[in-house]
């Protein structure tokens, strides 16, 4: 049946901020859903709180809205654009419960909007695991024994009768949040209280535990005519007990016979019918016994997933894109399959490859935190590798997780603790794995340990083998045959000049003299049944190359890799809009990544895509045989960066800013000699190699003082030292990690402004003109990293003095650097001088942000400059300053706000520095910055609070501006409520306030008030280190209870502004569409009304905001 | 030479007649890594000629498995060729269609293999189904193993109205649930043995006969139906089996599958022809024509009815594959026979096109009556 007729224009909600559990691949299904309807001649209005996304650029739907992912501004939307239908299957599990609230309160029906996708009474059943059992039961199929609970006593009857381990699962959260095994009853009563509690409907579900068990997933679909396909089959490789989200995945299935899978196959056909799924896209999971070959169902995602964008990545099947089709009425025989051309979607891809997924995990941020990989998801990213057999696909995927450098185990390691790492999964359970194996630890011990299928290990174990026969030879020994058979098994050339001590440049030439070198094979649904149009390639040591490159014009764009904080989505972004602008020029574009999230790793959105680990080895294969005019480093974060270098020296040739240029602002010394000689202020700084020379250096410069490796990203194990004895355990620590004692990359000491205001700014520059995009004011101070502040653009309180001089330096900086594309550079403002933190000659994390607040899309500005373009030939809307050019800013006020994963990682200290943790950004938008504040706040899952109580305690520093803020929450009609000391000050300024206890003051305290609910907000500006811990309680109270806590005085204030501007102001909704025609003014001509916006910056010390807790 | 895209079931391809005098590439790159079974055959044994792998597992990891896939074909004197770039082999038999070739382990020179090869018959015009025959008739009673069964009745497509609530209708047998039987004689032309399964599932008694057993004996048997078999080979040759089938088209249901439909097809007139390389896979998406639903089905044919060829008058077109528009159903307008290019009975492959065991016996419920 042709498309549905009765419906024109359709609202997809988007995913929010990235958080774990829910990152990228709903940019990718949600930007594939749009492009899919609008090419079906549907209207498309978007809404999505994440300004980072491919997904919320103004010409992918037809009205774009960067709004708070809340009902009242849905609604508000919804009254605004009054469309026909909702999609809610592809804004992940924020999309699917926003839709479920939507429904349930009328608002669909209010406005005639129509859900289409996925049903209310379907999405409900799948979503509440106790309904959802049922069914399974019904259709006869066997599901885990379980109930169902929402307090703690009968909680702890039932799970006492079912009897340990238990798992525990709190209903409508994503990424298991809350969730747990526990092993013993005390364990039990502890974990079921946090489950309820993680719950937005206060329900847990208690479960029998099939730990240990294999768990495997499949990907289907279906269409109205019950037309039902699978597109994948996933065996993980670890088993049950470890969320599928931490576990290294496999497509397809590995151990399964015929018969079995097609029980499985059988099962999700059913599930799926009875569910109630009529169109799209589901994840169904499944647990087996490997003793006997019981199945259980556990749970069924009705919506695209982390999952079905792995698969599509796996399969070159693009599950979001027809899920969209099929949710408007067209069925799988109508689409036509993009790689074949000439079948149709209604079959299931079959592949000649094997896929591996491995998780990336960065529990080094959060100390303290558990490492021991449960129900619960903790990883941050993942990346996929493709191989022709399993031990190449999961080689390739170590390789292309960073570090990529082989694992050496601590020294000293007893075989009983080996068994407990083997035992208890951790993130470097792999590497324990080939420990283990090296030892001579039996494969049957070890699958004893790790549950882990005896296929997978005999497979390690063959790698091991193939090593230590490469180790019986050498460079100049090694045979043809041996060669190819080590680069079959998988393993890199670094590997490979490992066992022989030498340089893996040696590796690769003697490689290529043994005419060992790999060729590419495409991803084509069919395994070569049907010729395939699409160059999606793989590299791998076979006979035949499929690559087919063709000459033209070309550029490689090589991508980010997995998801790391601090190295997210917004670089994936700048990388997909390099290859949309070389497109439209006339370019052949080439992509390389690893990350099956992203939108870059569509086979649609560059000419050819090559999935495969970003490391020199892999890179240079690709450019062998493409042989491009140029490869761009600069859009793809620190990872491609630091290959710059090497592929240079490797004849590549790198265009935009030079690699040397970049090389040179990474390296502080060579730096600090240039600022100087451009006479631009800078922390004073030194580097050290050793520990006593750190010291010095530390001592020289005056405390308190920053200290950090070089060459990171995200302030990477970055602390500001307000001691001696804590610069040299630093370096001690630095040395042991590896760090350190490279003079190649030494640890640098910088001076610590305190109340300093912090900017950003990006500019573009084409190595003649300099063109500054965006001038960024934060909230929060130096010290707090400038991906965890919130910053607003244009700035609300810089004097025009200062901003002059950010310019100057800016260009300047530019020029001297000969910048030929994007740069971002970092200011610290301290009483009135502009300090240079960093500069950065490369696409930074803010460029999504400032692109669409200002409507110039700076990444394919960049692009453009980097193949020899100009500015001026770009004619973008800039005004001129004393000479020096400014994108114009649009009357409003776009504030980006950070978003943390503190609630995944129990115990710890939620509070900010210089190191990155945010996971993830929301903007606000208004022509009111309290407003715009207000509205970022709330996208970033902190509510203001319109009445009640806000609890205040301050640093004696802030003490004298204290009352400011006060004055402002009281006439906004709040109460106030403060700790003896703050409370004396602000009555001494005549304001009313109660006084209440400090924890350690007596009964009832500030935390029993939290815990209680009496408290709306807290202002808690940290006194130092030494009362650390009191505060770390009440910080921890609010992140638990989910109270908006605020630590800075700066924030504190636009914080007031932002509650005063919001009282009885009604949800106002702006599409980017329309901001963008507004008029434009100079970004200096600030509103007089702000600029006393901000009262000047209180001390950050070891920084100290606390986050707003994942919006999940 | 001939390549299948299945990800799962070697065994059963191992073990399929059908595969008389084929070598078989396999193209999914990890083969043998479930052994093999004693309930997961075909028939009871190897049939394929040789066998062209990337990588074959001497390790085999399920519950069920008895045997290692290696130790297994070696047994039966198999030969396996692996660790080559099977990908690149299918390209070249996607381009230039069915091959013949010689598999040797002796060290024989390239050049006396090729000429060896090149004076082997094509598949063209061989009569292979009479080989693989059972040379004597006998009595299946074995059905499905429990493992597949719960869930083929809610799974198989059309058991459930889109929309509607997948409760299955305990797996919809006629014969099973009414405690009807129905006497079916099963023609082997190179059977598979999930045929029989599913019809004993169904309420058959099954009596299995040799490929040139006459239609005068099978109709003294006084059968419910009759059924015509998958099997190897060019159809055209199989006269004998044309000339039964004419005989007992309308005097008995007749219901035929693969080779089966190709002969029902020459039987009620038509022609067949040769295809380029085949079907040989668990993911061909074929259309029910008369309830527009689609079926993703089990293949493997090197031979296709030309639906031109066949008289509209009498016979009437029920399948289509969406991949190439090749035929791939038919049943007689007024006479009660049809049958399917592939295979319903699935193994390996999907199990939607179960219905079809069921269509089966309403027709023989029905002609019974009549
Ligand atoms: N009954 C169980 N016993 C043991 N492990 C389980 C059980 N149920 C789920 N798990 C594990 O917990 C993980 C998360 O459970 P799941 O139901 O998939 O929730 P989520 O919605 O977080 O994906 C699964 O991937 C599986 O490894
Ligand atoms: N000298 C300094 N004084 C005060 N704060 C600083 C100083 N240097 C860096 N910071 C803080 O540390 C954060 C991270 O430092 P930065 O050099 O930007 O590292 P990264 O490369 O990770 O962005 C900055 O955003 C800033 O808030
Ligand atoms: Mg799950
Ligand atoms: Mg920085």
């Amino acid at each position: 049946m042709p498309k549905r007729t009765d419906i024109h224009k359709i609202m997809i909600i988007g995913s929010g901020p990235i958080i774990i559990g829910q990152a990228c691949e709903f940019d990718y299904s949600g930007t594939q859903a749009c492009k899919s309807l609008r090419s079906e001649g549907y209207e498309v209005v978007l809404v999505n709180s994440n300004p980072a996304t491919i997904m919320t650029d103004p010409e992918i739907a037809n009205r774009t809205y960067i709004e708070p992912l809340s009902k009242i501004y849905l609604e508000a939307i919804i009254a605004a654009e009054r469309p026909d239908a909702l999609l809610p299957t592809v804004g992940g599990q924020t999309g699917l419960n926003l839709a479920v609230e939507l429904a349930e309160s009328g608002i669909l029906e209010k406005y005639g909007v129509k859900l289409i996708g996925a049903s209310l009474d379907a999405i409900k059943v799948a979503e509440d695991r106790l309904l959802f059992k049922d069914v399974c039961r019904k259709i006869g199929l066997e599901v885990p024994a379980s109930a169902v609970v929402t307090e703690i006593q009968e909680a702890v009857r039932f799970a006492d009768e079912l009897g340990y381990p238990v798992v525990i699962r709190p209903s409508f959260t994503l990424g298991g949040t809350g969730g747990s095994i526990a092993y013993n009853h005390e364990e039990f009563v502890d974990a079921i209280a946090r489950a309820l509690d993680a719950s937005p409907v206060h329900q847990a579900l208690i479960e029998e535990s099939v730990i240990g068990w294999k768990e495997y997933e499949l990907e289907v679909m279906r269409d109205w005519r019950d037309n039902f396909v699978v597109i994948c089959s996933i065996e993980n490789f670890d088993p049950m007990g470890i969320h599928t989200g931490d576990s290294i995945t496999v497509a397809p299935a590995q151990t399964l016979t015929d018969k079995e899978y097609q029980r499985m196959r059988d099962a999700a056909a059913a599930i799926i019918r009875a569910v109630g799924v009529e169109t799209g896209g589901s994840n169904i999971q499944f647990g087996i016994d490997p003793a006997t070959g019981r199945m259980v169902v556990i749970e069924m995602n009705p919506r695209v997933s982390r999952s079905s964008a792995l698969a599509s990545k796996a399969t070159g099947f693009p599950i979001a894109k027809i899920a969209a089709k099929l949710a408007v009425g067209m069925t799988l025989d109508e689409i036509p399959n993009d790689i074949t051309k000439k079948t149709p979607c209604s079959f299931e891809p079959t592949i000649d490859y094997v896929v591996a997924k491995i998780p990336k995990w960065q529990f080094e941020k959060f100390p303290g935190s558990d490492t021991t990989l449960t129900t619960q998801m903790k990883s941050v990213g993942e990346v996929m590798a493709i191989g022709r057999t399993f031990q190449e696909a999961l080689c390739k995927g170590i390789r292309a997780l960073e570090p990529s450098s082989a694992w050496r185990p601590p020294a000293e390691v007893t075989t009983a603790l080996l068994r407990e790492k083997l035992h208890v999964p951790g993130p470097d359970r792999l590497h324990w794995l080939f420990e283990a194996l090296e030892r001579g630890m039996s494969r049957d011990e070890v699958c004893d340990l790790t549950k882990i299928d005896p296929w997978f290990i005999a497979h390690l174990e063959e790698m091991l083998a193939v090593d230590k026969r490469m180790a019986g030879t050498s460079l100049r020994q090694c045979s043809r045959e041996l060669m190819l058979e080590s680069k079959r098994s998988g393993a890199s050339d670094e590997e490979i000049a490992k066992l022989w001590d030498v340089k893996s440049s040696s590796v690769r030439s003697r490689r290529q003299e043994l005419g060992v070198t790999p060729v590419f094979k495409r991803v084509d649904t069919c395994a070569a049944e049907f010729e395939s149009f699409t160059p999606y390639l793989y590299s791998t040591y076979e006979e035949e190359d499929e690559s087919g490159a063709v000459e033209r014009p070309k550029i490689v764009i090589l991508g980010s890799g997995p998801n790391r904080i601090g190295q997210g989505i917004e670089f994936d972004y700048c990388c997909c809009h390099a290859a949309f602008a070389l497109k439209e020029d006339g370019y052949e574009t080439v992509m390389v990544n690893c990350n099956p999230e992203t939108v870059s790793t569509d086979y649609d959105t560059s000419d050819r895509l090559y999935f495969e680990p970003l490391t020199l080895e892999d890179v240079l294969a690709v450019l062998d045989r493409e042989k491009p005019q140029g490869v761009i480093v600069q859009f793809g974060g620190q990872t491609p960066l630091n290959l710059a270098i090497e592929l240079k020296r490797n004849g590549a040739k790198i265009i935009g800013t030079d690699p040397e240029s970049i090389d040179l602002a990474e390296d502080r010394r060579r730096f600090g000699a240039l600022l100087t000689e451009l006479q631009i202020p800078q922390p004073r700084n030194a580097t050290a190699l050793a520990p006593e020379e750190a010291v010095a250096a530390a001592s020289e410069i005056g405390l308190p003082v920053l200290v950090r490796p070089s060459y990171v990203l995200g302030g990477r194990s970055m602390v500001i030292a307000y001691d001696l004895k804590t610069v040299q355990e630093y370096v001690i620590q630095a040395a042991q990690i590896g760090t350190a004692g490279d003079p190649k990359r030494p640890i640098l000491i910088d001076q610590f402004l305190e109340d300093a205001t912090e900017v950003d700014v990006d500019a573009l520059a084409d190595g003649e003109d300099v063109l500054i995009a965006g001038i960024m004011e934060h909230i929060e101070e130096a010290g707090i990293h400038s991906g965890d502040s919130s910053c607003v653009l244009p700035s609300v309180s810089l004097r025009p003095s200062v901003l002059e001089r950010i310019r100057e330096y800016t260009s300047r900086l530019a020029k001297a650097l000969h910048v030929v594309g994007l740069m971002n550079v970092q200011y610290a403002i301290q009483r009135d001088t502009v300090y240079v933190l960093e500069v950065n000659p490369r696409a930074s994390r803010t460029i999504p942000y400032v692109s669409k607040a200002t409507g110039v899309p700076l990444a394919k500005v960049a692009a453009r400059l980097m193949t020899g373009r100009k500015l001026r030939e770009l004619n973008l809307p800039f005004i001129e300053h004393d000479g020096i050019k400014e994108l114009a800013v649009h009357d409003f006020y776009a504030v980006k706000s950070p978003v943390f994963p503190f609630n995944k990682f129990r115990g710890v200290d939620p509070v900010l520095g210089p190191e990155m943790r945010s996971t993830g950004e929301v903007m606000g938008i208004s022509s009111d910055f309290g407003v715009a504040f207000a509205k970022a706040q709330l996208a970033a899952g902190q509510r203001l609070p319109q009445k009640g109580i806000v609890f205040m305690s301050v640093s004696d520093h802030d003490k004298k501006n204290a009352h400011h803020v006060a004055r402002d929450l009281v006439t906004a009609g709040l109460k106030i409520v403060a700790t003896r000391g703050t409370a004396a000050a602000l009555r001494r300024s005549g304001i009313e306030v109660e006084s209440v206890y400090k924890v350690n003051e007596g009964r009832p305290n500030i935390v029993d008030l939290i815990k209680t609910g009496k408290i709306d907000m807290l202002i808690n500006t940290p006194l130092g280190r030494e009362s650390f811990y009191d505060e770390k309680s009440i910080r921890r109270a609010a992140i638990r209870y989910n109270i908006p806590c605020i630590t800075t005085l700066s924030a504190a204030s636009a914080a007031a502004r932002g509650i005063r501007a919001m009282l009885g102001h009604e949800a106002d909704v702006s599409s980017l569409q329309d901001l963008h025609l507004r008029k434009s003014t100079a970004a200096v001509s600030i509103p007089s009304a702000d600029s006393d916006a901000l009262p000047s910056a209180s001390p950050a010390r070891a920084g100290a905001a606390v986050p707003p807790a994942d919006p999940a | 030479m001939v390549f299948n895209t299945s990800l799962t079931g070697y065994q059963e391809v191992f073990t399929d007649p059908s595969y008389c005098g084929q070598i078989v590439c396999l193209t999914y790159p990890h083969i043998g890594n479930v052994g093999t079974n004693l309930d997961d055959e075909e028939s009871p044994k190897p049939y394929i000629e040789a066998l062209v792998v990337r990588e074959f597992s001497a390790l085999s990891s399920n519950w069920r498995s008895s045997e290692s896939a290696q130790h297994f074909l070696e047994r039966n004197n198999v030969p396996v060729i692996w660790d080559i770039d099977t990908r690149a082999l299918v390209r070249h038999l996607r381009d230039v269609g069915a091959l013949r070739g010689v598999v040797s382990t002796d060290g024989t020179p390239a050049e006396k293999l090729i000429a060896e090869a090149r004076a082997l018959p094509t598949m063209t015009g061989q009569e292979l189904a009479s080989r693989v025959s059972s040379p004597k008739s006998y009595h299946w009673d074995r059905g499905s193993i429990d493992l597949a069964a719960p869930f083929a009745a809610a799974a198989s497509a059309g058991a459930v109205p889109a929309g509607t609530s997948g409760v299955p209708h305990s797996a919809h047998r006629p014969g099973a649930a009414s405690g009807k039987r129905y006497r079916v004689v099963a023609y082997d032309l190179g059977i598979k043995q999930n045929i029989l399964r599913l019809l004993v599932d169904h309420g058959c008694d099954v009596t299995v006969v040799p490929a040139k057993t006459s239609a005068e004996d099978v109709l003294a048997m006084k059968p419910d139906g009759v059924f015509i078999s998958n099997g190897p080979g060019d159809p055209e040759p199989a006269t004998y089996a044309v000339e039964n089938i004419r005989k007992m088209v309308g005097r008995a249901p007749i219901f035929g599958i693969c080779l089966g439909h190709q002969l029902c097809g020459l039987a009620l007139g038509g022609k067949t022809f040769k295809l380029k390389f085949g079907h040989h896979g668990a993911n061909h998406p074929v259309k029910n024509l008369l309830t527009e639903k689609i079926e993703i089905t089990s293949q493997n044919h090197g031979f296709c009815v030309d639906p031109e060829s066949l008289p509209s008058s009498d016979v009437e077109i029920t399948h289509l594959n969406l991949n190439d528009h090749t035929n791939e159903g038919m049943r007689h307008r007024s006479l009660p026979l049809f049958s399917v290019q592939y295979h319903p009975e699935a193994s390996p492959g999907p199990h939607d096109a179960r219905y079809l065991f069921d269509q089966f016996i309403d027709l023989m419920e029905t002609h019974k009556r009549a």
